[in-house]
């Protein structure tokens, strides 16, 4: 069966902050923040339709200002924070706060589409996250399958642990770390870790990459040039606890193991600039997505490092019971490390790939000038790794 | 008879029928038939038996006349009384002869009459003697038997004498060292001795001579052990051994033993130098390290260093000398006594049935064996510590020598596995040679890398210099430019590669008796010197050069970038030419002949072409990283919100094009400049005011009108028109323009991208725009597609309007002026940088 084609989405504006809607799991929807100093900014609320391949949007006006970044809540769907730079006084400075999206936006986009974009809804707030003390904030990141009552923010070189108190409306720092070091230290990326109890964070900071434990909020490793250039991004492997990826100027994409960090597990090089955005897909993690300033997303098939075992999971006594099960697992067993797809669709800097929360084999990509593309992982894939 | 007296005037006819008519007399008529039968025929010869006188009558009448019968009447009566006097003549001599017979008969008779009686006399005298006779022989025959049974026993009395003398004379012999006599003596009475042993007298004798015997087979083989005396006595000696029914095994072990310690002594020798010397080696023959200090242009200083050889106690020559003088030659004169002793003797009786030579052969091959083996430790071990690659031919004529004498051993021990062992350890030597060069050729272009880095440390100032002169002049200081430094290095490895041809060629020369060996002829050819020196070095240098890629890629340029572009360029010309050349010169020189599967040239270019285009992809990517990061430093560290009006391009910016254009010089020296598109006619700094003023606008327009995707879609499109994707971190070609092309590429991809983070302010748009148009009065001149030059910088004062606040544009005329400002002052700069030079 052919493909199907990738669905493109284009928004007005520039737009940097792409997310799926975490506590989603049902209908397959990523947010969108835009990037514009001059209008309103919006958030897309894009849901896909699966069964017919269309593309419905809601917009949702985000006056606050331009968005860097966004994430939302993996408790509660309605909410989200984001990241918006705020000028004030000729001094632009980056916040971030926790929004709800109004409940009614759901039933009004879908009676008239048209309307929505004429008449947009506004966020709602719930509070911010004050930064003022500590400096713009780089990302907000939501405690992993948590209840929605604990994020982190990353400022500048503050690693800053809210609780999110009375529905999210209050916001207190329960605990915070300061990096120190020569030179301005500013955090690029960071990421909660899923695994440990939720007690692990690793974050980048120039070439470097660094663990922390939440608990005493102390470094617990830290992987000095991680990247020959700055490191853009990292993500966990989601059922691998020590495995983690990350990419960076210098083309690459890296894999580590947090307990061997003198060298990475495995490295690829396929993009021809800046990668600035790696995913593992949260079920199947041998998939990895990455985006880059080449203007390509490309989804890689990284078997050797994945959780699940090569080729098969069947038994041995089913084996022996059946020859020919046996003879097609052969025929399948080479799945090598190797790039599925490379997505070209995009023409600007792609600055963000996400997996669908709800549907395993679908993902969005983002690039400057507004392009949203929804891809699949190709069919003849997926029915080998779910076969 | 007949003959003398018929008259001597008859006619042969007339004598004849005489003749025959006496034949017929006597009965003699063999004789003459065939004549008689012929005359017989006519009945007109008068000879003839036929004669018929009528006939004859009648035919004298017919045919004469008158006077012719009368003639012939004549002397027919003429002939016919000659023949009648004849007859009577015969009559009366035949009767004489018959009247004397009768008297001797007569005579004869009378004289029988009186033997006779003296015969019965003489018989009756014989018949007396005989009776004589008879009688005396019979008185005689006991006297006769009694002196044969008294001879008998003298001969008995004399064998007993000597029996029991036998003790005494034994041990004179002993005392006399006349060991054969006494053997000999021995070997005649132990017959007897061992047959009457049961009396007691003989057991006696048959004890003592036991005794003696085991005193001189005691004394025998003492002499045999001391092995001083000559090989004739040794051989006597052993003779004797094995007269004296010594096990001749026993012989064997004891002559191979006491040679071997001899032997040994050889190889003790041979061990205590060996020693020496790996003492002496361990403490001289380091390799010398190349001294800091050395001239960077001219690498031999440190090129020789590998190659010197540790000066050891003694050169593997005279440790092989030695070894062959003492060990080889001795364990030959063993083999050749040994075997003249026990195995080329001719057998006689009992010996030669119990096989020696068979017995004797296997022990004396097990002792050579194992001596050998021994021996070749030792060589092996020597050979091992000669790791100096300087003088081959000191190896070569060592090793000739080992394997020569071997081939001695060979001669006198057909069926010996030594020489095949020394020439698998020849072998195993010319092996470890060609290894030992592999690494020295390995070391010596590390060596040399390092001095071209030194190279290029130092004049670093004098390129700068040369380029912030904006034309490249002049480099002509007293350090060496990058083609010099190519120059030299390629001639160096070249050089160095060609001399350690011709020291491996070394071991195939005509004179060495190993190199008709098989695997001189063809492994080590092909395999050893092609495979594993040759192609391994090639290798080795892209290796290494792929080495530099990778290590430096992390850790952020270790090597010096103009050391990544000689690699490059080094790599391009083996792929070119002096791979095949060098492959060439190799199968000329060894007449390589490919029996097994060999590297082909062009995998080997391949491969070397893989090396340089990754170095030179590197080299751009260092290149473009340096520019980049002064690029990203520029935009990150300034508040562009809050920046005052533009006045000047910012330095930054004059960095990056002086680097650019010193990148471009140093590109410049060692690939050629390469293909641009073609210029349009108005390829001029004036075609940049085309982005800032018209499409610029254009570019803006979609986003004051918030639209619907339809429109983006639209936007994309436009773009999409204008430019084709670029890949910023692509493979660049071998030339000056691609690779400038790509820095600035990645430079300008930077700028883009750091400029998208930021957010600007009215004065800091307008000091990009500055910054920009400055920019591309100065690089389009590097690249291949000047329009890239464009696009990208078009895209990056878009993207800065985008992250303005306060997006109103500069007037071009004055960006124009400030950036005029700027040039000429730069010009004003590399006039008075050019004087000071």
């Amino acid at each position: 069966m052919e493909d199907d084609a990738p669905v493109i989405y284009g928004l007005e504006f520039q737009a940097r902050a792409l997310t799926a809607q975490t506590a989603e799991t049902d209908a397959i929807r990523f947010l969108v923040g835009t990037q514009s100093l001059k209008f309103d900014n919006q958030i897309h609320i894009i849901d896909f339709d699966d069964e017919n391949n269309v593309i419905n949007k809601s917009v949702l006006l985000h006056d606050a200002g331009e968005i860097w970044h966004i994430s939302g809540s993996p408790a509660d769907k309605a909410v989200l924070t984001t990241c918006y730079s705020k000028t004030s006084e000729s001094r632009v400075l980056t916040c971030a706060a926790v929004w709800r999206m109004p409940p009614e936006w759901e039933s009004g986009n879908h009676e008239s589409p048209d309307d929505s974009s004429n008449n947009p809804q506004t966020l709602e707030l719930l509070c911010h996250l004050d930064n003022t003390a500590h400096g713009s904030v780089a990302c907000v990141l939501w405690e992993p399958m948590g209840d929605g009552k604990r994020v982190i923010s990353l400022a500048e070189n503050h690693v800053l642990l809210w609780d999110l108190q009375e529905s999210s409306t209050k916001a207190t720092i329960s605990s915070s770390a300061t990096l120190e070091g020569k030179g301005q230290l500013k955090f690029t990326a960071g990421k909660w870790s899923p695994h440990h109890n939720n007690t692990q964070l690793a974050t980048a900071n120039d070439t470097a990459i660094r663990g922390w434990d939440l608990r005493s909020m102390s470094q617990i490793y830290c992987i000095e040039n991680a990247h020959g250039q700055l490191v853009r991004d990292l993500d966990f492997n989601p059922n691998k606890q020590y495995y983690l990826a990350s990419c960076g100027d210098d083309c690459k994409v890296k894999f580590w193991d947090v307990r061997h960090i003198n060298e990475p597990v495995k490295c690829l090089e396929e993009h021809s600039h800046w990668v600035w955005s790696v995913r593992y897909n949260h079920s199947h993690d041998q998939l990895l997505l990455t985006g880059s300033s080449d203007s390509r997303v490309i989804l890689s098939n990284m078997v050797s490092i994945s959780s699940e075992p090569f080729g098969h999971l069947v038994d041995d006594d089913e084996l022996s019971d059946n020859e020919e099960s046996q003879q097609e697992d052969k025929g399948k067993e080479p799945l090598q490390d190797s790039i599925i797809a490379t997505y070209e669709e995009h023409e600007d800097s792609v600055y963000a790939v996400e997996w669908s929360a709800a549907d395993p084999w679908l993902f969005a990509s983002l690039s400057y000038d507004g392009r949203l593309v929804i891809n699949r992982v190709p069919r003849a894939l997926k029915y080998r790794i779910l076969l | 008879m007949s003959s003398a007296t018929t008259p001597p005037d008859s006619d042969p006819n007339g004598r004849r029928r005489i003749h025959s008519m006496l034949k017929l007399y006597y009965g003699l008529n063999e004789e003459g038939k065939a004549a008689d039968q012929a005359e017989s025929l006519d009945p007109c010869d008068i000879n003839g038996p036929h004669f018929d006188p009528e006939v004859y009558l009648n035919k004298l009448r017919k045919e004469c006349s008158l006077g012719e019968l009368m003639d012939h009447e004549s002397c027919m009566v003429k002939q016919i009384r000659s023949l009648d006097s004849d007859m009577q003549t015969l009559v009366y001599e035949n009767y004489n002869k018959f009247i004397s017979a009768t008297d001797t008969i007569r005579k004869m008779k009378n004289d029988f009459k009186k033997m006779e009686d003296e015969m019965d006399c003489l018989s009756a005298n014989m018949a007396s003697i005989t009776e004589f006779s008879a009688r005396i022989s019979g008185t005689l025959q006991d006297q006769h038997a009694q002196i044969t049974k008294l001879s008998g026993v003298h001969t008995l009395l004399r064998k007993l004498q000597f029996l029991f003398e036998l003790p005494a004379r034994l041990n004179k012999c002993l005392e006399l060292q006349a060991y054969a006599q006494a053997v000999s003596a021995h070997r005649r009475a132990r017959c007897v001795l061992q047959q009457y042993s049961h009396m007691p007298s003989f057991r006696g004798i048959q004890d003592d001579c036991h005794v003696i015997m085991e005193q001189l087979a005691q004394q025998l083989r003492q002499k045999f052990r001391d092995g001083g005396s000559s090989a004739k006595d040794l051989s006597e000696c052993v003779e004797l051994l094995l007269q004296l029914d010594e096990p001749a095994e026993e012989l064997c072990d004891k002559f191979l033993s006491h040679a071997q310690s001899r032997l040994e002594a050889d190889l003790q020798g041979l061990e205590a130098e060996l020693k020496d010397s790996a003492v002496t080696d361990t403490g001289g023959g380091s390799v010398q390290k190349t001294s800091p200090g050395s001239n960077p242009v001219s690498p031999s200083s440190s090129v020789i260093n590998p190659f010197l050889s540790p000066t050891a106690g003694t050169d593997i020559l005279e440790f092989i000398d030695r070894g062959c003088n003492e060990f080889v030659s001795s364990l030959c004169l063993v083999i050749a006594s040994y075997q003249e002793l026990f195995i080329n003797r001719p057998q006689e009786g009992e010996l030669a049935s119990k096989n020696i030579p068979e017995m004797a052969n296997g022990k004396l091959h097990v002792f050579v064996d194992t001596l050998a083996a021994r021996y070749f430790s030792l060589v092996e071990r020597r050979i091992q510590e000669e790791k100096g690659v300087s003088d081959n031919s000191l190896l070569v004529r060592a090793l000739d020598r080992f394997h020569r004498r071997l081939q001695a051993i060979s001669k006198l021990l057909p069926g010996s596995a030594v020489p095949s062992h020394g020439t698998e350890i020849v072998v195993q030597a010319a092996r470890q040679r060609i290894k030992q060069y592999l690494s020295a050729l390995q070391t010596f272009y590390h060596d040399s890398l390092t001095d071209v880095r030194q190279a290029l440390a130092a004049p670093r100032l004098a390129v700068g210099g040369a380029s912030a002169s904006g034309g490249g002049a002049s480099s002509k200081d007293a350090t060496p430019s990058l083609p010099e430094l190519l120059a030299s290095l390629s001639n160096f490895i070249l050089n160095q590669l060609k001399s350690v041809l011709a020291s491996v060629h070394l071991f195939t020369a005509k004179d060495i008796t190993f190199s008709n060996k098989p695997y001189f002829k063809g492994e080590f050819c092909s395999q050893g010197v092609r495979e594993g020196l040759v192609v391994s070095f090639i290798k080795f240098i892209c290796q290494s050069s792929r080495q530099y890629c990778e290590s430096a890629g992390d850790r952020g340029g270790s090597t010096p970038p103009a050391l990544l572009l000689l690699l490059s360029r080094l790599c391009l010309d083996y792929e070119t030419s002096t791979i095949s050349y060098i492959l060439t010169l190799t199968d000329e020189q060894f007449l390589v002949q490919h029996h097994t599967p060999v590297t082909p040239v062009t995998a080997l270019c391949a491969e070397a072409r893989e090396a340089a285009q990754k170095l030179l992809n590197h080299y751009v990517k260092v290149q473009g990283l340096i520019i980049s990061q002064m690029l990203r430093k520029s935009v990150e560290t300034r508040d562009w919100v809050n920046t005052i009006e533009p006045r000047n391009v910012r330095a930054v910016m004059k960095r990056v094009v002086e680097d650019t254009t010193s990148i471009d010089v140093q590109v410049g020296l060692l690939y050629e400049e390469g293909v641009r598109k073609a210029h349009s006619s108005d390829s001029s700094k004036r075609t940049f005011s085309v982005y800032s003023s018209s499409r610029q606008q254009i570019r803006y327009a979609p986003s004051y009108t918030p639209s619907a995707p339809m429109d983006t879609n639209l936007l994309s499109n436009i773009h999409k028109l204008f430019s084709e994707r670029i890949d910023i971190f692509s493979p660049v070609e071998f030339n000056k323009v691609s690779v400038l092309t790509g820095i600035i590429k990645i430079s300008l991809k930077t700028f883009l991208e750091c400029v998208r983070l930021r957010t600007f302010g009215r004065y800091g748009l307008q000091q990009i725009q500055v910054d920009c148009h400055y920019l591309q009065m100065y690089l389009w001149r590097f690249v291949s597609d000047e329009n890239l030059v464009h696009f990208l910088l078009d895209e990056i004062v878009c993207s800065a309007a985008h992250r303005c606040l306060d997006p109103s544009p500069m007037e071009q005329s004055v960006i124009e002026v400030i950036c005029e400002r700027a040039v000429r002052a730069d010009w004003s700069d590399a006039v008075k940088a050019n004087s000071v030079f």
